[in-house]
C-alpha cells in the first residue's frame, strides 16, 4: 500500500508498504531517517519515540497505515535549519548524556516534548517523563543533568 | 495482509461485517508486538484511529461514557476526579509512550488478565458499549470476561465506549511489578467504594484466568461496614476487619506459578494491597486523606 | 546510489578539544544527538536483501530432516543454507576453542541455536519462507546443572573433544577447572574463633545493548566480502570468519559500525558469518537485523553460577582462611568460560589478604543458553559471594562490617592467593572509608506537603505504598577485577598514526581498530593524541581491518591497551619530527641537540619553554605515518594444579554502599542511592570516567533486584525473552550515584592509569543485596532478589 504523511515538516510518500510495517520501519528503511531507533519493537524501551501529531509515541507500535495524513516528528528534526543543536541536543552532548548513544534520539524527543510543557521540571518530574526510554549505558545520572542543563538554559535564555 | 481504515464509525461497522476476523488496531500496544515478533497475521488490520469520536468522552449528570480510544493520558488528566480509580490505573500502565496512544478499548479486546484497566473497571461497575451493524449492546463488566485473552464480544462487534458511573466514594488502584515504572503487572488490584449504595466493589488482576472481582470479601466488607454503622460515623476500619477483607480478596484470586511471579507471592502481594487501599479509600472517605491519596503528584 | 550509512571519520569542533586530563566531550556526540550517527542496524544498499535466521525451537535434538524446498520456491527468496550449504572443511567457531557450528549440524545443543538461514527481498518475505522450512528433531535428554551434566551415564554436550582443556578435566561436560592452593587451608582453619559458609546463587544475567546485532555483508568483485559490522574486536572476528568463508583474511574487509553498547555481548560472533554466507551465495548485499526477542539468543549471557564459601577469621577480626567452590554453566558452547573460569577462581576471596586458601572454579556444559563474556566476568559472581560471606563473618564477630573489610583489605605489597604481588596502588581500606563518611541521604524523601510521592517509593508509579511497610538498609561492599586480558595472552594493541600539514596547520590522524561500543575511546584517543604531538587538529579514521588488531573492547582495557598503542606511536612519530627538526633547524640552535624536546601549541619547544620551531614549518610537506604495536607487560598461565602464577597485570578495586528502602510487606525494593569509590589511576577524561562507574553501576544494581533470564529446568528453554519479561532498571528504579574518583598511578601503565569499565559493576550487586538484607533481616544468597524471596511466600 502507499502511506503519505508529513514528517519533520515536510510530506513524504513510501510505496508497496507491508501492511504489517510500522512506522518506525517506514522511517528507517523508506524514508533514509533511521535516527528513530530498533531496539525492542514491543514498546518496552523507547528508543523508537516521535512524535505523532505533537504526542511522544512508540513509532514501533504505529502501524504504517495508522501514520496516513498525520504530522510525524522524529529526532532528525530536533536541530535547526542549519544544523544548529537545539538546546535538549546540546545539552545531552554537553552533560556527557551520551555513551553508545542507541537511546539517545528516543530521549531527546520525550525530554523535548517535557521541557516543552514543563519549563522547569523538578527531578521526580524528569524521572517520570523519561521512565519510558530505557538506557543501559549511563545509569541515566548524566541524562537527568542534560535535561537539567537545558532547562537551566532555557530559563535564562527568557 | 489488508489494511482497512474506516473513515468513520459505521464504515468501521461495516467492515468487520464483511471481515469478522479483522483484528481491531488503535494504541497498537498489543496488536504491533504481536505483528512485529511474528506472532500474528490477521487477514486484515481495522485502523480505528481515523474515528475521532472513539477518543472523546461525554461526561452526563451522574456517568461517563469513555470513548475506547481515548488515551490514558487524557484519563490520567482529565477525569481524575470522576473516574478516580481509573485513573489512577491509567498512570501505571506501561509508560508515557503508551499511555499517550492505548485505552481501555485495547485492555478489553485483549481481555488480557494483566492488563492494568481491568480491575479499576471491574470495581468501577462498568459497562461496555459494543456495536456492530446488528445493533448496539451493554455489556455489564461482569459478564464481559469469559476466558483467557477471551470476551463477550461478537466476531462482528466493536468496542465503542465504556460506561461507568461517576465515583460517587474513593477508588484506588494499586498493581506489583517487578520494576518501579514500565512494568507489567505481578498482580493487581482496584477498589471503590460507593457509599450511595453502601457497596464496595473490587477488582483483581493478573491472579485469575480473567480479571475477577472479589465478590465474597465486597459482601463481607459492605456487611461489616454497615452492621458497624461506619458509613454513617466515618470511623475507623476494625482492624479485624481489615484483615478479613485481606484475607478474602487473595482466597479470591485464582493465581499460578509463572515468570513474573509465584501463585504464593500473588495472593500474599493482594492481601497487602487490598488492606492497604481500603486504608487509603477509607481515609479519604472519612476525610482524612488528600483527594485522590496520596499518587496525586506521582 | 551505492551503500549508505558507513561509518566517517571523526572531528571536532573548537570548544571541544582538550588534552589527557580534561572532560573533553565526544567526537560523535553531535552526530548521535542529531540521528545522524551511522549505526549497523542503520546500513542500507540499494537492492540489498534480507537475511534471516532460523533458530532451534527445543534445547537438545538430533536433527532428523531439514527440508527447505517450499522456502526456496517462496517468490522473492533468494537463497536457504543450511550446514551441508557451508562451502568449507571449516564449519565451526569459537573464541579460543572452535566448538560453535556455523550452523547446526545433525543436532541442537541450545535453545535458539542457527539451524538454516533465509535471504530475500522483504524481512517478512525472508520470516514467510522461514516458517516453510520443515525441521525434524528427536529430542535429547537436557543437561541443565552441575549433577545432570556430571552424573557418569551423562550425555556427553560434546562428543569427541580435543581441545587442550579436555586433558585436566574430570568429565567431557566441564569446560574447564581451575584450582588455586596456597598455604594449608586445614591448618589455618583450626586457629579460627569463627568458620561461617554459604552456598550462594547468581542469576543468568543479560546484556540488554540497546543496539540489536545487526550488519550489512557485501560482496566484492575480488570474490571477497565488505563487512560492516557491530562487534568488540574485529580482528578476532576476522580470524574466525575466513576459515568458514574459504578467503584469506585479505579478502574479508570488515568494518565497524556504529555500535549500540556491547559490555561483552558482541565479543562472540552473531550474524557475521551468516550473512557474508548468504551475500556470497547470492552475489547481493545483505543485512541482517535481530529483533529484540532473537537478540536474546543472538549473544552469549553472564553465566549463572552455584558458589560454595567457607570463611573463617579470628576473634580480633583477622580472616584464617577461605575455602570455596564455584561452579559456572557455560551453557552449549565454551565462547569465553575458560577466561571466565580464571578470573572467578584468581579473584574468588576478593580484595582481601588470605594466605590459606583452598579455591575451585569450574564451567560446564550443558544445554542452557551459551554463556560467555559480559562486564567483570567471573568476578562479578565472586564478589557477590564473597561480599555476603564477609558480612556473616563480621555479624558472627560483632565487628562493623566496613571495619571488618578494612582489617582484612589488601594493599599495595599484598600477594594474591596465585602468589602474584600486588605492585601498584590497591587502595581497598580508603575507598571503602570514602564511602562509608559520606552523610547518608535524607529519611522519607517521599514525603511532601501534597502527600506521598509515590515515584520516591518501593512500587514507584504502580502505587503500591504510601509509606507502609516500608525499612531503611543501608550496606556496603567492595570488589577486585583485572584488566586486560590475563594468563599469558599475548595482548597487544596497534594505532597508526599520521602527522602531516593541512591548510598550513599539522594534523593528526589516529587509526585503530579499536570498537567504540559507547565508552568513549574514540575522545580519549583524541585527547591522547592532542597532548602528545601538541596539535589541536585530530581526525580519528574508522576502526576497520586494514590496521593491526586492537584487541577486544573488554576487560576494561581499551584505554590502557589502545590507548597505550596510541600514545606509543604518537611518542614515536613526536621523536621523527625531532629528527626532521634538528636536521633542518640544528644548527641553528643548540637546543635542538642538548634539551628535551616537546612538542606543545602546533609547536616545538624545549622543557624550558623555549619554542624552537612551528611544527608546519618542521614539517613542510613531509608525512610521518607509523604504526605500531603496543603489550602490556607479560602474564603467566595460572598452574593448573595449584593455580599459581603471575596471571594478572592490573588489577582495579571499587566500593560502593547503597542505601534502599524495602516494602517488607510485599517484598519491593527502591534503591535510594548508590554511592561509589574507585581508584582510576588518572582519569584521561573524568566526565567518562564517571559515566562509566555510574553505567557500571547501574547494571550491578540489575542484577541485584530485577534482571535474570529465566530457563526452563526441565526443558532448558528460555521464558523470559523479551524487554517485558526481562528487565533493566528504569531511570525510575535507578538512584543518585555520586562517584568519589580516586587517582593513585600505577606506574606499569600509560599516563598511570587504571582501567575503569568493570569494577563498579562487581560490588553494586552485593551492596544492594546487603543493604536489603539489613533493612529485612534476611540472608538472601541469590541474586536477583525476587519479592517473593522477600516476603516469604
Amino acid at each position: 500500500m502507499r502511506v503519505s504523511f508529513t514528517v519533520n515538516g515536510r510530506p513524504q510518500e513510501a510505496d508497496d508498504v507491508w501492511e504489517g510495517e510500522s512506522l518506525l520501519y517506514v522511517l528507517r528503511e523508506r524514508l533514509g531517517l533511521p535516527g528513530s531507533k530498533n531496539a525492542c519493537e514491543q514498546g518496552e524501551c523507547g528508543s523508537c519515540t516521535v512524535r505523532l501529531d505533537g504526542v511522544p509515541v512508540c513509532s514501533c507500535l504505529v502501524a504504517a497505515g495508522q501514520a496516513q495524513d498525520r504530522r510525524v516528528d522524529t529526532v532528525e528534526g530536533l536541530a535547526g535549519e542549519g544544523g544548529e543543536l537545539s538546546p535538549i541536543q546540546q545539552a545531552f552532548v554537553d552533560a556527557g548524556a551520551v555513551q553508545c548513544g542507541f537511546c539517545t534520539p528516543g530521549l531527546l524527543v520525550a525530554a523535548d516534548e517535557l521541557l516543552e510543557h514543563n519549563p522547569s521540571p523538578s527531578d521526580g518530574d524528569i524521572r517520570e517523563a523519561l521512565s519510558g526510554n530505557l538506557c543501559r549505558c549511563t545509569g541515566y545520572e548524566k541524562i537527568l543533568d542534560a535535561v537539567r542543563l537545558a532547562a537551566a538554559r532555557t530559563g535564562q535564555a527568557v | 495482509m489488508e489494511f482497512l481504515r474506516p473513515a468513520s464509525w459505521q464504515e468501521a461497522l461495516a467492515a468487520k461485517a464483511e471481515h469478522p476476523s479483522a483484528v481491531p488496531i488503535a494504541g497498537g500496544t498489543d496488536v504491533m508486538v504481536e505483528i512485529n515478533f511474528d506472532h500474528r497475521r490477521p487477514d486484515h488490520l481495522l485502523d480505528l484511529n481515523r474515528i475521532g469520536e472513539l477518543e472523546e468522552w461525554e461526561t452526563g449528570e451522574d456517568t461517563v461514557r469513555l470513548g475506547a480510544s481515548v488515551p490514558y493520558s487524557k484519563i490520567m488528566a482529565g477525569l481524575r476526579r470522576e473516574l478516580p480509580g481509573l485513573a489512577l490505573a491509567s498512570h501505571t500502565v506501561a509508560s508515557p509512550q503508551i499511555r499517550n496512544r492505548g485505552g481501555v478499548g485495547g485492555n478489553l479486546g485483549t481481555a488480557s488478565p494483566a492488563g492494568d484497566a481491568h480491575p479499576a473497571l471491574l470495581a468501577g461497575g462498568a459497562a461496555v458499549e459494543a456495536e456492530s451493524v446488528r445493533g448496539s449492546r451493554l455489556i455489564p463488566i461482569d459478564d464481559f470476561y469469559t476466558g483467557v485473552k477471551r470476551n463477550a464480544l461478537a466476531p462482528d462487534e466493536l468496542i465503542r465506549a465504556v460506561h461507568l458511573k461517576k465515583a460517587s466514594g474513593p477508588q484506588q488502584f494499586s498493581k506489583v511489578g517487578t520494576r518501579n515504572a514500565m512494568v507489567i503487572a505481578v498482580c493487581a488490584f482496584g477498589i471503590a467504594l460507593h457509599p450511595d449504595t453502601r457497596t464496595v466493589r473490587t477488582g483483581i488482576g493478573s491472579a485469575a484466568p480473567t480479571p475477577v472481582r472479589a465478590r465474597t470479601a465486597e459482601e463481607f466488607l459492605a456487611a461489616a461496614l454497615d452492621e458497624a454503622g461506619l458509613w454513617e460515623s466515618r470511623k475507623a476500619v476494625p482492624p479485624a476487619v481489615a484483615k478479613q477483607f485481606a484475607v478474602l480478596v487473595a482466597a479470591a484470586a485464582n493465581p499460578i506459578d509463572d515468570v513474573r511471579g509465584t501463585a504464593a507471592y500473588r495472593r500474599h502481594a493482594l492481601g497487602v494491597m487490598a488492606r492497604r487501599t481500603l486504608g487509603w479509600t477509607w481515609e479519604q472517605y472519612r476525610g482524612h486523606g488528600s483527594e485522590q491519596g496520596s499518587t496525586s503528584c506521582a | 546510489m551505492g551503500i549508505t550509512r558507513t561509518p566517517t571519520s571523526l572531528t571536532q569542533s573548537e570548544a571541544t578539544r582538550g588534552g589527557i586530563g580534561e572532560s573533553t566531550l565526544r567526537p560523535d556526540g553531535t552526530l548521535k544527538v542529531t540521528g545522524e550517527f551511522a549505526y549497523s542496524s542503520d546500513l542500507w544498499h540499494e537492492d540489498m536483501l534480507w537475511g534471516y535466521t532460523l533458530r532451534s525451537t527445543v534445547a537438545h535434538a538430533t536433527i532428523a530432516s531439514i527440508d527447505t524446498g517450499e522456502a526456496l520456491a517462496t517468490p522473492g527468496v533468494y537463497a536457504v543454507l543450511t550446514y551441508d550449504d557451508l562451502p568449507t572443511e571449516v564449519k565451526h567457531y569459537g573464541l579460543e576453542i572452535r566448538d560453535t557450528p556455523v550452523l547446526a549440524h545433525g543436532k541442537v545443543r541450545h535453545h535458539g541455536e542457527p539451524v538454516a538461514l533465509v535471504a530475500a527481498d522483504h524481512p517478512e518475505t525472508a520470516r514467510r519462507a522461514a516458517a516453510k522450512i520443515r525441521v525434524v528433531y528427536e529430542p535429547l535428554p537436557v543437561i541443565t546443572d552441575e549433577a545432570s551434566a556430571t552424573a557418569p551415564d551423562a550425555v556427553l554436550v560434546h562428543d569427541g573433544r580435543e581441545d587442550h582443556h579436555i586433558g585436566h578435566v574430570a568429565h567431557p561436560n566441564i569446560v574447564h577447572r581451575q584450582p588455586i592452593l596456597r598455604g594449608d587451608a586445614d591448618r589455618a582453619a583450626a586457629r579460627a574463633d569463627v568458620v561461617v559458609s554459604g552456598e550462594y546463587v547468581f542469576g543468568m544475567q543479560d546484556q540488554a545493548f540497546l543496539g540489536p546485532e545487526s550488519g550489512l555483508a557485501v560482496p566484492a568483485e575480488d570474490g571477497g566480502v565488505d563487512l560492516y559490522v557491530a562487534t568488540q574486536w574485529l580482528h578476532s572476528d576476522l580470524r574466525q570468519i575466513a576459515p568458514v568463508l574459504g578467503l584469506p583474511e585479505r579478502k574479508v574487509r570488515m568494518t565497524l559500525s556504529g555500535v549500540g553498547g556491547a559490555f561483552g555481548g558482541r565479543e562472540d560472533l552473531s550474524m557475521q558469518i551468516h550473512g557474508c554466507l548468504l551475500a556470497l551465495r547470492t552475489g547481493k548485499p545483505v543485512k541482517i537485523v535481530y529483533n529484540r526477542f532473537e537478540s536474546f539468543f543472538g549473544h552469549v549471557h553472564r553465566h549463572p553460577a552455584r558458589l560454595w564459601y567457607e570463611h573463617g577469621a579470628t576473634r580480633d577480626g583477622k580472616l584464617t582462611h577461605v575455602r570455596c567452590r564455584i561452579v559456572l554453566d557455560g551453557g552449549a558452547y565454551a565462547s569465553a568460560s575458560p577466561a571466565v573460569v580464571g578470573n572467578a577462581a584468581s579473584l574468588s576471596i576478593g580484595p582481601y589478604v588470605v594466605d590459606d586458601v583452598d579455591i575451585e572454579a569450574l564451567a560446564l556444559y550443558t544445554n542452557n543458553p551459551p554463556c560467555g563474556a559480559m562486564r567483570g566476568f567471573g568476578a562479578v559472581q565472586a564478589c557477590f559471594a564473597y561480599e555476603a560471606q564477609m558480612d556473616k563473618v563480621a555479624a558472627r564477630l560483632g565487628m562493623d562490617p566496613v571495619e571488618f573489610r578494612q582489617i582484612n583489605a589488601m594493599e599495595q605489597g599484598t600477594v594474591m592467593p596465585t602468589g602474584q604481588l600486588v605492585d601498584s596502588p590497591a587502595p581497598v581500606a580508603e575507598l571503602l572509608r570514602r564511602v562509608k563518611s559520606r552523610p547518608l541521604p535524607p529519611e522519607r524523601q517521599w514525603e511532601t506537603t501534597e502527600g506521598a510521592d509515590v515515584r520516591a517509593l518501593p512500587g514507584g508509579l504502580s502505587n503500591t505504598t504510601h509509606g507502609e511497610g516500608v525499612v531503611r538498609g543501608v550496606g556496603y561492599a567492595v570488589g577486585i577485577k583485572n584488566v586486560g586480558f590475563s594468563e599469558g595472552f599475548d595482548d597487544y594493541s596497534t594505532a597508526r598514526v599520521r602527522m602531516q600539514v593541512i591548510n598550513g596547520e599539522p594534523v593528526a590522524t589516529v587509526h585503530t581498530a579499536m570498537a567504540e561500543v559507547g565508552q568513549g575511546g574514540v575522545t580519549v584517543h583524541a585527547q591522547i593524541a592532542r597532548s602528545e604531538l601538541g596539535v589541536t587538529q585530530v581526525t580519528i579514521l574508522p576502526a576497520d581491518t586494514r590496521v593491526g588488531s586492537a584487541g577486544s573492547t573488554s576487560a576494561s582495557r581499551q584505554t590502557y591497551m589502545t590507548g597505550g598503542a596510541v600514545k606509543n606511536t604518537c611518542e614515536a612519530v613526536r621523536e621523527k619530527v625531532f629528527d626532521l627538526g634538528r636536521r633542518k633547524f640544528g644548527t641553528y640552535h643548540p637546543a635542538w641537540a642538548t634539551a628535551e624536546l616537546l612538542l606543545e601549541g602546533g609547536r616545538v619547544v624545549t622543557d624550558g619553554g623555549e619554542a624552537l620551531a612551528e611544527i608546519a614549518d618542521v614539517l613542510e610537506d613531509e608525512v610521518v605515518d607509523l604504526e605500531l604495536e603496543f603489550r602490556h607487560r607479560p602474564t603467566q598461565a595460572f598452574d593448573l594444579r595449584t593455580g599459581q602464577g603471575n596471571g594478572h597485570v592490573q588489577y582495579s578495586f571499587a566500593a560502593h554502599r547503597a542505601v534502599v528502602e524495602v516494602d517488607t510487606e510485599l517484598g519491593l525494593v527502591k534503591v535510594v542511592e548508590l554511592a561509589c569509590a574507585q581508584d582510576v589511576g588518572k582519569a584521561l577524561n573524568p566526565l567518562s570516567v564517571v559515566g562509566q562507574i555510574q553505567g557500571g553501576t547501574t547494571q550491578g544494581l540489575g542484577v541485584a533486584v530485577m534482571e535474570e533470564i529465566v530457563v526452563d529446568p526441565k526443558t532448558a528453554l528460555v521464558r523470559n525473552p523479551s524487554f517485558t519479561d526481562y528487565l533493566i532498571p528504569t531511570i525510575l528504579d535507578t538512584p543518585t550515584i555520586p562517584v568519589d574518583v580516586l587517582e593513585l598511578a600505577d606506574e606499569h601503565a600509560p599516563y598511570g592509569l587504571r582501567g575503569v569499565g568493570e569494577a563498579p559493576t562487581l560490588s553494586s550487586t552485593p551492596a544492594v543485596l546487603a543493604a536489603i538484607r539489613q533493612a529485612t533481616g534476611l540472608e538472601l544468597n541469590r541474586t536477583p532478589v525476587r519479592p517473593e524471596h522477600l516476603t516469604g511466600s
